[in-house]
């Protein structure tokens, strides 16, 4: 009886008389799945024009960031800084299509992923030699992202509004807006569809697969950037952040891999469940419960619905 | 015949490489350094093995070593990989290693049964196993100045002091190991007997810098006090989701693991308040750590990124743990009367060490820890920690010395050992008089 009033009972009567709170929980787990739909963002832009599955883009995350960060700390001005962090990515985009994406093509999916897996070690090792494996601070201030609060008083209690979160999801609705715009609008946006929906057929009509790779993982190193940003700031830059992407493949399997809109909503559904969820029912499971929460909601929807929220179907005949 | 050629060289290689070693323990004694420079936890890994390597060299620089003989320190990279230090282990343990630093719980648990077979000493200096603090029961694992559990019922003394504890509910806020379990067995038992409750906050490795959902519980239950087993990017994380729900920074201890400069550096003036434990003295105004700037640093024979950075936190504790074990050699030294001595010499004298505050002034160290003095029976050597606090830019200690809990620690400590052992039936232990 206890454990029902713990589930159906208690949580609710918490949320209802505390609302302040609720909203503040609501508002934490859409930041972070803000956060989370960056980083799957990442993964879903190169699935969708090459159909590998990046296992690299959580060090992208950290290498672009710390590439940033070690910029400045060399004097480098801030917004210089970002510039030159955003040719560094694109040198490595083009880097990787050359040395290792052209050597592959037609290879087995399973291959690929072991390329990037082999990517993965090889920007850790390249990333520690030259910046070196100690964390480093991220440059919020000089690059003018805000800090501070703003308390909003609501039912009797408090919510506190972060500055830097409401950046983060500004940044966020605004990259997925230009993301949007390149993809509909320009001529290499369209180019990329061709691609993604067909590589044969893209081909016949004279698309250069190579460049449109190359660009598929500029982009992709562009989000990285992003996203090494706004959780430095919230945090610090260092090789730990790799291991937050983990949470992208739940946010893939629950939103589709080739869906942007896909990774938008699978994000800020794991991010606003998963919070919800471990302060209202995590003293169940003796807390904890973030650690698994969003993998469980993944494999729940690899069992009832494997393409995901908005993927694409897949029917193979044999 | 190119290829001939390729192979002799490489094998010549090899050969010279494997000759070093042998060379170098005619004049030499071997310690091995476990170090992780990259990583998830190489921030607090680096400046560690750096103050660690300066020490020994700086001996080796200003006295030709101890006793004349050099001490040859050979890293070996674990990136606090506990299946990484076991290989480390195994590949150095034959170049007639003194004792073994893990500077990883995870490692230390896994060298605890090997340290007798091998007879070499297991020194980790405040981590690891707490019971290894008997040692009765563990006689090649020492864990001076202090066990987790001696440094938790300091902590909880420091908070009693502090306006009382009875009545009060504390936090805790752990990295959801082996590391950060250790001491809620102690923290469970005093929470009953001291009169005040405890709301547990685990973080999993995966979520070290995604902490919402933890602190939003910490406001949830609103604790008085809070306390932290954290390492790595969980510690700037913990305090600046702390400072984000303004969790007041002046009732939030971590552990000596989680109060290092490199934890507040991206923390900064946010962080202004937020206390810690600590067993090490801060800064260079001591004399070794002007010998080690004179000798090593200045010399260009440092891998410390900057001259800035001897004397923070984690260098002098790096530094500590090379003093101990300097000192262990020394007094094996003594006693033997032999100048190179092995690992079952380095256990004794780890075991007769007493780094009183006369020994301490003698080292370059005065006012650096409190009086470390092991026995056969007691390989925590009863140390205590005092508490510091981050004014914004750098830590300054604010209190005294602050002694454990003994009697009550103490026959915790030894219960446990018992439990370690009990289904180990060719466990050896040693009978203290």
């Amino acid at each position: 009886m206890e454990l029902l009033n713990s589930i159906f009972v208690a949580p609710f009567v918490d949320m209802a008389a505390y609302p302040d709170f609720l909203i503040q929980v609501i508002w934490e787990g859409f930041v972070a799945g803000v956060l989370y739909s960056l980083i799957a963002l990442g993964f879903v832009l190169i699935y969708k024009a090459s159909g590998v599955f990046n296992f690299a883009q959580g060090i992208m995350v950290v290498f672009s960031a710390l590439a940033l960060v070690s910029l400045h700390e060399a004097g480098v001005p801030a917004w210089l800084a970002v510039v030159l962090a955003i040719g560094i990515m694109g040198v490595l985009a083009v880097s990787i299509e050359r040395l290792v994406l052209r050597k592959l093509v037609n290879q087995h999916d399973a291959i690929l992923l072991m390329a990037t897996i082999g990517l993965t070690l090889i920007l850790k090792g390249v990333g520690e030699l030259i910046f070196g494996g100690e964390p480093k601070p991220m440059i919020t201030e000089q690059l003018g992202l805000p800090t501070g609060s703003t308390d909003w008083e609501v039912f009797d209690g408090i919510v506190i509004f972060q500055h830097i979160d409401i950046a983060a999801a500004v940044i966020a609705v605004l990259m997925v807006m230009a993301l949007g715009v390149f993809f509909s609008k320009t001529r290499i946006g369209r180019a990329l569809r061709a691609v993604a929906d067909d590589h044969q057929a893209a081909l016949s009509v004279g698309i250069s697969l190579h460049q449109i790779w190359a660009i598929v993982w500029f982009a992709s190193g562009i989000v990285a950037l992003v996203t090494g940003i706004m959780w430095g700031a919230r945090s610090e830059v260092s090789f730990a952040l790799e291991i937050i992407a983990l949470k992208a493949l739940a946010v893939l399997i629950l939103g589709g891999f080739t869906s942007i809109p896909g990774a938008i909503v699978g994000g800020l559904l794991i991010g606003i469940g998963e919070k919800l969820f471990e302060v209202y029912w995590g003293a169940l499971f003796g807390s904890g419960v973030e650690a698994w929460f969003a993998y469980v909601l993944a494999l729940i929807f690899l069992l009832f619905r494997p393409q995901g929220l908005f993927g694409e179907r897949i029917i193979e005949r044999v | 015949m190119k290829r001939n050629t390729l192979t002799l060289l490489a094998a010549g290689v090899i050969a010279a490489s494997s000759w070093i070693p042998v060379a170098q323990a005619e004049d030499s004694m071997y310690m091995p350094s476990m170090t992780y420079r990259t990583g998830p936890f190489a921030g607090g890994g680096t400046p560690f093995a750096d103050g660690y390597a300066d020490y020994f060299n700086m001996l080796n620089e200003r006295d030709g070593g101890i006793n004349g003989v050099k001490i040859v320190v050979d890293e070996c990279e674990t990136a606090y990989n506990t299946q990484k230090g076991v290989e480390c282990y195994e590949s150095t343990k034959g170049n007639g290693a003194l004792a073994y630093s893990p500077l990883s719980t995870g490692i230390t648990l896994a060298l605890i049964p090997k340290a007798p077979v091998d007879q070499i000493p297991v020194f980790s200096m405040g981590y690891g196993l707490s019971a290894a603090a008997a040692g009765e029961q563990f006689p090649w694992a020492f864990v001076y100045p202090a066990s987790y559990w001696s440094q938790l019922s300091s902590i909880l003394k420091y908070i009693d002091s502090n306006g009382g504890i009875e009545g009060k509910k504390i936090g805790f806020i752990y990295l959801d190991v082996g590391y950060g379990k250790e001491p809620i067995p102690l923290l469970d038992q005093l929470s009953e007997s001291m009169g005040f409750s405890v709301a547990k906050f685990p973080v999993g490795v995966k979520e070290m810098q995604n902490q919402g959902s933890q602190w939003l519980n910490v406001r949830k239950e609103r604790p008085d006090w809070m306390i932290m087993w954290g390492w790595g990017a969980m510690n700037p994380t913990a305090i600046k989701e702390a400072a984000k729900i303004r969790f007041p920074l002046d009732r939030f201890i971590g552990n000596w693991w989680a109060g290092s400069h490199s934890d507040l550096k991206a923390v900064g003036e946010s962080g202004k308040g937020y206390l810690a434990a600590n067993f090490s003295g801060i800064g260079q105004d001591f004399g070794a750590v002007q010998d080690i700037l004179k000798y090593v640093v200045n010399e260009g024979k440092s891998k410390v990124g900057s001259p800035d950075d001897v004397g923070n936190v984690l260098y002098n504790r790096g530094m500590f743990n090379a003093v101990v074990l300097a000192e262990a050699i020394k007094v094996a030294q003594d006693t033997t009367g032999k100048t190179i001595i092995d690992g079952a010499d380095m256990r004794d004298g780890l075991e007769a060490i007493n780094l009183d505050q006369a020994r301490l002034t003698e080292l370059g160290l005065e006012g650096f820890t409190g009086d470390v003095q092991g026995s056969c029976s007691d390989h925590e050597g009863n140390g205590s920690i005092f508490i510091q606090q981050w004014s914004g830019s750098d830590w300054e200690k604010i209190s005294d010395l602050i002694p454990p809990m003994t009697d009550v620690v103490r026959p915790m400590l030894e219960e446990a050992a018992e439990s370690y052992v009990s289904d180990k039936p060719d466990w050896k232990g040693q009978a203290c008089s």
